[in-house]
C-alpha cells in the first residue's frame, strides 16, 4: 500500500468534479418538491440535456451554447411532464417514469449522429495570481465554469426559499396547495416554472457529464446519476445546503475509493466499490433523523375546482 | 412495468402465429438473435459484435438470414426474459455476447432444444449451447511490451472492469510483458464492476493519471479512458474491443481488435444446413478473431517493431504469453522455465502473478 501517490489536493479538485453532475440535478429537483410536485424523470431529463448539450457544443464550437441547449432540452422534455401532470393530471410517479423511459430512448435516437465525434474543449478557469496559489489555487480557482455555476445554484435557491417572497410562496404551493390557491397564488404557474427550472438544472448535469467529464457522447451514459441525485434531495432532507453535502461527499468518497484502490488498500474492493452509497445515505440519514422535512403536498394532485 | 407488460404481450402475439403454422413458417429466412450487454454504438465490446453480426448477415444474404438483436440487456435475471423472448419470437440461433449471460444461457436453452445457443467468453456448453471466445491475452502481451517501453513514470494503470478470468489474464499478460522490458514497472489497478460506465471510466482514468500512470489499458468498453489520457497529455492508452482509431495516433498508440464475422457467419452456415453442433472454441491473434490494431508513429520504431514481431511469433505459434518461467504472487512456482500454461488453467485464472500488487476481489 502507499498511500502518499494519493494527492490530497487532487483529490479534492476531482471530487468537485464528481459532485457536480449530481449537485446540479439534485438542485434543481429539490426546488421541483418543494413546489409539491414530484418528478421521477431526472435520469430522462439529464440524459436528454447531455445529448442536446453536446450537440449544440459540437455543432457550434462553443461549450457554453452546449449548456444553454441542455438547458432547453432539459426543460423542454419536462415540459411533457408538465402536460402529463398539470393539465392531464396524470399520476406524478407514472408520468415521472415513463418520462425517464422516453428520455432513454429519445437521447439514443438523437445522439445516432454524435457517436465518436469530440466535444470542444471547456476551459478552466485561469486568474492570473489565484489559479497559481499552491493547494488553494488548485481546489477553488482553477475548475471549469459549471462548477461554479452548481454552487452558485445552491447558494441562490437557498437564499430564494429562505429570504424571498417567491421562496414563501414556493414552499406555500408544497405545503399546501389549496391554502395557497385559495390565498389567491396561481398554483399551477407556479409548478411548472419550478418544473421547468427543474428540467434545465438536470439537463445542465447531463450536459456536465458528456462534454466535460468524459467528455463524449455514448448511449445512456448518464447510467443512474439521476436517480442518485433524487434519492439526495429526500436524503438531504430538502435543505439545499444539505444537498451540497451530500452530492461533495457522495463524489468524495467515489473519488476516494478509487484512489484507494489505485494505491492498493487492503480493504476488499466491494466494500470500497459500494461505500459512496453507504457512507452517503448514512450520514444524511443520522442527520435528518429526527424529523422529515418532505412538502405536506408533495406528489398530490391539484386542480382549482377539487 | 408498463413496459415489461407490453413486450411480453408482443412476444405472445409473434409466437402465436409461429406454434399455429408450425417450422414450415419459420424455417423460410433463418432467424438469428443477438443479446449485447451495451448500447450498439458504445465504440468497443458491443459495437464490434453488431458490426461482426451485420457483416455475417450481408455476407450470407438478407434473404437467406433475419437478425434481430435487443442492446444494454442487463447480466443477470432479465436476460433470461430478453433471451426467452427472442427464443419464443422464433430465432433459430441465439448469440449472448457478454460473460455474465452464462447461466441465464444455460437456462433457457433447456427450454429451448430445438433452438441452437451461442455463448461469448464462458466455459459452460451443452447439446445446444456452444462457447467460444477470444484469446485477447495474446493482444495483451503485444500491449504490455509497447506499455513497458513507453512508460516514463514506470506506473501503468489498468482499469479491469469485472473480477472474471478473462479479465485477470488480460492484467497478468500485460503485467509480464511490460515487466519483461522494464523491470522497474509497478502496475496499479481499479476495479469497477461495470463493462460500460463512461463517467466511472473517466474517473477511474484520471485518478491513475493522478497517481502518475502514464499508460492506461481498459478493459472496459467506451473510449472515456482514452478521452481522458487525451486531455491529461503525455499519456498513452490502448484501443479495447475496437480500434478506437479517433484518437490515434495518440493517446491511442494501438488496439486489440476483436473480429467476430468469420464466427458468426460459419456458426449461421451451420445452422442453415443442419450441421451446427455443440462446441468450445477459444481462436486468437493465428485465426485473425483477435486482431492488433496499426501501432502509430506516437511509439518508436524499434520497439513497434519489437510489438509487431511478437504478434508474429504468437500468431505462428512459436511464443505463448504464459511461458515460465513464472511464479503466483505469493511467491509459490507457477510454471518452470520453457512450461507453458495449459488451457484449462487459463480458463479458470483467478490468481495474479508474482509481482502485481492487491488482491483479486473473489
Amino acid at each position: 500500500m502507499d498511500l502518499s501517490a494519493i494527492n490530497p489536493v487532487l483529490l479534492v479538485a476531482s471530487l468537485m468534479v464528481a459532485a457536480t453532475p449530481i449537485l446540479l440535478a439534485a438542485i434543481g429537483e429539490l426546488v421541483v418538491e418543494k413546489a409539491g410536485v414530484l418528478n421521477l424523470g431526472v435520469e430522462g431529463m439529464m440524459i436528454t440535456g447531455a445529448i442536446c448539450g453536446f450537440a449544440v457544443a459540437v455543432e457550434t464550437g462553443s461549450p457554453l451554447m452546449g449548456f444553454v441547449g441542455a438547458a432547453a432540452g432539459g426543460a423542454g422534455l419536462s415540459l411533457l411532464f408538465v402536460a402529463l401532470t398539470q393539465y392531464a393530471l396524470a399520476n406524478q410517479v407514472a408520468s415521472g417514469l415513463s418520462l425517464t423511459l422516453f428520455g432513454l430512448g429519445l437521447s439514443a435516437l438523437i445522439g445516432q449522429r454524435y457517436v465518436g465525434e469530440r466535444p470542444p474543449p471547456a476551459q478552466r478557469l485561469d486568474l492570473p495570481v489565484l489559479s497559481d496559489l499552491p493547494v488553494v489555487g488548485r481546489i477553488l480557482f482553477s475548475h471549469d465554469l459549471m462548477v461554479y455555476v452548481g454552487l452558485a445554484l445552491v447558494v441562490a435557491v437557498w437564499a430564494m426559499l429562505k429570504f424571498t417572497r417567491a421562496g414563501l410562496i414556493l414552499r406555500a404551493v408544497g405545503e399546501n396547495h389549496e391554502a395557497a390557491h385559495a390565498l389567491g397564488y396561481k398554483v399551477r404557474r407556479i409548478r411548472i416554472l419550478a418544473i421547468l427550472f427543474g428540467g434545465a438544472c438536470a439537463g445542465m448535469g447531463g450536459a456536465y457529464i458528456s462534454l466535460l467529464r468524459v467528455p463524449q457522447w455514448v448511449d445512456g451514459m448518464t447510467a443512474g446519476t439521476g436517480w442518485i441525485a433524487l434519492a439526495l434531495v429526500v436524503f438531504a432532507s430538502w435543505k439545499p445546503g444539505r444537498v451540497l453535502l451530500g452530492a461533495y461527499l457522495f463524489g468524495g468518497v467515489t473519488v476516494l475509493q478509487l484512489n484507494l484502490q489505485a494505491a492498493g488498500l487492503a480493504i476488499p474492493v466491494e466494500y470500497l466499490s459500494m461505500s459512496p452509497y453507504l457512507i452517503t445515505i448514512l450520514v444524511l440519514v443520522i442527520m435528518s433523523s429526527h424529523r422529515s422535512g418532505a412538502p405536506a403536498s408533495l406528489g398530490r394532485t391539484f386542480h382549482a375546482s377539487q | 412495468m408498463k413496459k415489461r407488460t407490453f413486450l411480453k404481450g408482443a412476444a405472445a402475439a409473434v409466437a402465436l402465429p409461429l406454434a399455429m403454422t408450425g417450422p414450415a413458417f419459420a424455417q423460410e429466412k433463418t432467424k438469428v438473435g443477438f443479446i449485447y450487454v451495451g448500447p450498439i454504438n458504445d465504440g468497443g465490446w458491443t459495437q464490434h459484435h453488431h458490426e461482426s453480426a451485420m457483416k455475417m448477415v450481408e455476407e450470407i444474404g438478407e434473404d437467406k438470414v433475419e437478425m434481430v438483436y435487443q442492446e444494454s440487456v442487463p447480466e443477470g435475471p432479465d436476460a433470461e426474459r430478453a433471451m426467452t423472448q427472442m427464443a419464443l419470437g422464433g430465432a433459430d440461433i441465439i448469440f449472448t455476447t457478454s460473460f455474465g449471460y452464462m447461466d441465464p444461457t444455460i437456462n433457457v436453452a433447456a427450454k429451448f432444444p430445438d433452438v441452437n445457443f451461442e455463448h461469448a467468453t464462458g466455459y459452460k456448453t451443452a447439446d445446444n449451447v456452444s462457447a467460444y471466445s477470444a484469446r485477447f491475452y495474446e493482444g495483451r502481451a503485444v500491449m504490455g511490451t509497447i506499455a513497458g517501453h513507453m512508460t516514463k513514470s514506470n506506473v501503468l494503470g489498468y482499469i479491469a472492469s469485472v473480477p472474471i478470468p478473462e479479465v485477470v489474464r488480460g492484467i497478468n499478460s500485460a503485467y509480464i510483458h511490460a515487466k519483461k522490458v522494464n523491470p522497474d514497472v509497478e502496475m496499479k489497478i481499479i476495479w469497477l464492476y461495470t463493462w460500460m460506465d463512461p463517467a466511472k471510466e473517466a474517473d477511474a482514468a484520471r485518478t491513475l493519471i493522478e497517481q502518475g500512470a502514464d499508460v492506461i489499458f481498459q478493459h472496459t468498453d467506451s473510449t472515456a479512458p482514452l478521452a481522458a489520457a487525451q486531455n491529461a497529455g503525455n499519456v498513452i492508452g490502448f484501443g479495447q474491443a475496437g480500434d478506437m482509431s479517433e484518437y490515434a495516433p495518440s493517446p491511442r498508440v494501438s488496439s486489440i481488435i476483436d473480429n467476430w464475422a468469420p464466427y458468426y457467419v460459419s456458426r449461421v452456415k451451420a445452422t442453415m444446413d443442419g450441421t451446427w453442433e455443440s462446441h468450445s472454441v477459444w481462436e486468437g491473434i493465428n485465426t485473425g478473431m483477435v486482431g492488433i490494431g496499426d501501432i502509430t508513429d506516437a511509439v518508436p520504431a524499434e520497439v513497434k517493431a519489437e510489438a509487431e514481431a511478437m504478434r508474429d511469433a504468437i500468431s505462428a505459434g512459436e511464443y505463448h504469453p504464459f511461458t515460465g518461467p513464472l511464479k503466483k504472487q505469493d511467491g509459490s512456482d507457477w510454471l518452470a522455465e520453457g512450461e507453458v500454461a495449459d488451457d484449462g488453467t487459463l480458463a479458470g485464472m483467478n490468481f495474479y502473478v508474482e509481482g502485481l500488487t492487491g488482491e483479486i476481489p473473489q
